[in-house]
């Protein structure tokens, strides 16, 4: 008994070994160090002093910071909530058609999510192009003249937003059809014979018994969205980056253009605090969810 | 009896649904409509691969191209490292689905069915690596990857990418949902715990495994935040990476930009379209909901 007892140990040492080494080397070490090299004003690479909280003190009275995590919010406002209600539509859309017809009408809803992000940035880069794109023949009637989105400031975080959208809304789509096949068929049967009208059953069957997965999006989105870099990197290439900064961008420029890895850090300890914040919110959420 | 109650049911639904028919024809007619103009984008970048540089930037709305060629991408495939980041991507993309496909099952195996001192702080350290934005560890993994020498590497494109706590969760989860008479019956034909692991549990459900293979495999391509910040050395790029950096060089030539994208994201699109029912199966499980 014993002895099995340890062979149970060692097997379980073998197993999880590649595991710990490359958790502890990529995640545990790096994380810690992060929260150490905060507290320094080392630049990207080589050592630094400590400063104590000189950079925590830096942080909050960062203008620039104030845009990125303000930028940040607003993005998360302009993506979670309208992204979620698009793509439930969609999935109701969806979900009335049936076998291959449905597949191919799923499949071009999708694809996007499964493009990498610069191939995304270079398709709407070229369909809003200023002289050629061909999403000018619609802006430009709207606007009066064409108009560069990602040189207009007000228009640069809608336009990313709906990009992102179109781009991470399948993932979504998949979780609410995936939903609605979950709901019962003899609720709509009864619904049918009671002579429900479409709208009755969507408030009384559909919307009441999707909000799990309804709740479920939003929490995933908004974890998503608040690490915003790649397309707000891309689409602010040669631009204004300043007005235009997201969190993770901050990081990215103190460490890798300015050169200051201490401050940079103290930035990513930032973020990772609001993240874990609406993680554990998230967690909470599910867990009422799972015990109900 | 039921079969009979069955029919009598569809053919009152049929009865009652008939006036709603044109409405159903409308949201039909609808959904096709909206689901052409989200196409439509990648149609577009399709469309504009296949025309001459001229044929782009030419005025009006010409869908398709009025002589298809493939010039831009062979354009694209001599005159940049494209080769190269096809090669690197193919490299550091199916590392990172072996590594962490294999690395997870282990773990996840191990955490739901052996008893072993640390496994709690293991499964919580899981859920932390879970909750946290890797995005703001990219300083530290550039450190520690210069410390190492690894930067322009494969092995340094990889390393910080092998952290996907969600193909362990979902590994832990479905080999708690087994039953443990499995497990005991295996144990009592004398088969130990690794081939427990290869030769019972993982060929019971090869669908989990390949679901998940097949979504790290396009999440490892796609990466774009740390392949860019690993590889500054136009040689060692991926091809996500890759195809901005060489927008200038292309200049005013936007048949042979959009080749490029079709190039990139080509075998995404088809792992996608041919694995289809997986990458649904995959984000589903990953999501925690019944598919």
């Amino acid at each position: 008994m014993l002895k099995s007892r340890r062979n149970e140990m060692l097997v379980a040492a073998v197993l999880v070994a590649p595991f710990v080494f490359i958790y502890g080397w990529m995640f545990v070490y790096p994380t810690l160090q992060m929260v150490q090299l905060s507290f320094t004003n080392a630049p990207l690479i080589g050592p630094g002093k400590w400063i104590g909280l000189d950079n925590y003190k830096r942080l909050f009275g960062d203008r620039v910071f104030g845009t990125a995590v303000w930028n940040t919010t607003y993005f998360v406002l302009l993506t979670v909530i309208p992204g979620t209600a698009v793509a439930l539509g969609i999935a109701l859309m969806v979900s009335r058609l049936n076998g291959w017809f449905q597949s191919l009408i799923l499949s071009a809803f999708f694809l996007p999510f499964v493009l990498p992000i610069t191939v995304v940035y270079l398709i709407w880069d070229w369909l809003l192009n200023l002289q050629f794109g061909i999403a000018q023949y619609i802006i430009g009637p709207i606007m009066g003249k064409p108009m560069n989105v990602w040189r207009t400031i007000p228009w640069f975080m809608p336009g990313v937003a709906i990009i992102t959208i179109w781009w991470t809304n399948g993932f979504s789509i998949l979780l609410f059809l995936a939903g609605l096949r979950n709901i019962p068929k003899e609720l709509y049967e009864a619904a049918a014979l009671d002579g429900a009208t479409r709208w009755q059953v969507f408030t009384r069957i559909t919307w009441p018994l999707i909000w799990p997965v309804t709740v479920l999006c939003l929490t995933i989105q908004l974890i998503l969205q608040l690490k915003i870099f790649d397309q707000v990197y891309l689409f602010s290439l040669g631009g204004r980056t300043a007005a235009t900064m997201v969190m993770v961008q901050y990081i990215f420029e103190q460490a890798f253009q300015k050169n200051s890895g201490g401050y940079a850090a103290t930035v990513a300890v930032a973020l990772f605090v609001i993240v874990i914040a609406f993680s554990v919110f998230q967690y909470q959420v599910l867990r009422i969810r799972g015990a109900r | 009896m039921t079969a009979m109650a069955d029919t009598s049911l569809t053919s009152v639904e049929r009865k009652r649904s008939r006036p709603l028919n044109i409405g159903a024809i409308l949201l039909g007619a609808l959904t096709v409509i909206c689901a052409a103009i989200w196409f439509f984008p990648v149609f577009w970048a399709l469309s504009t691969s296949l025309k001459t540089d001229d044929e782009a930037v030419r005025r009006g709305i010409g869908l398709l191209p009025e002589a298809p060629t493939l010039d831009g991408y062979l354009y694209v495939i001599r005159n940049s490292d494209l080769p190269f980041w096809y090669l690197n991507s193919t490299i550091t993309s199916v590392a990172v689905t072996v590594i962490a496909v294999f690395m997870a099952a282990c773990a996840g195996y191990a955490i739901s069915q052996l008893r072993f001192p640390g496994r709690t702080l293991l499964w919580w350290t899981i859920l932390a690596s879970f909750m946290v934005p890797v995005q703001a560890l990219i300083v530290n993994h550039f450190i520690i990857m210069a410390s190492v020498k690894l930067l322009n590497t494969h092995l340094g494109i990889i390393l910080p990418m092998l952290i996907t706590p969600v193909t362990v969760i979902v590994y832990k989860q479905f080999f708690d949902s087994l039953p443990r008479e499995f497990r005991e019956a295996a144990v009592m034909d004398g088969a130990n715990e690794f081939q427990l692991l290869f030769r019972v549990f993982l060929p019971m459900n090869w669908g989990i495994t390949t679901a998940l293979a097949i979504i790290t495999f396009i999440g490892a391509w796609n990466s774009f935040l740390w392949p860019f910040l690993a590889a500054q050395n136009e040689k060692m790029m991926t091809v996500t990476v890759g195809i901005t950096a060489v927008q200038d060089t292309f200049g005013v030539a936007y048949a042979r930009l959009m080749a490029g994208a079709v190039l990139a994201g080509l075998p995404v699109a088809l792992a996608y379209i041919i694995f289809q029912r997986r990458v649904t199966q995959a984000i589903t499980l990953s999501a925690g909901i019944k598919g």
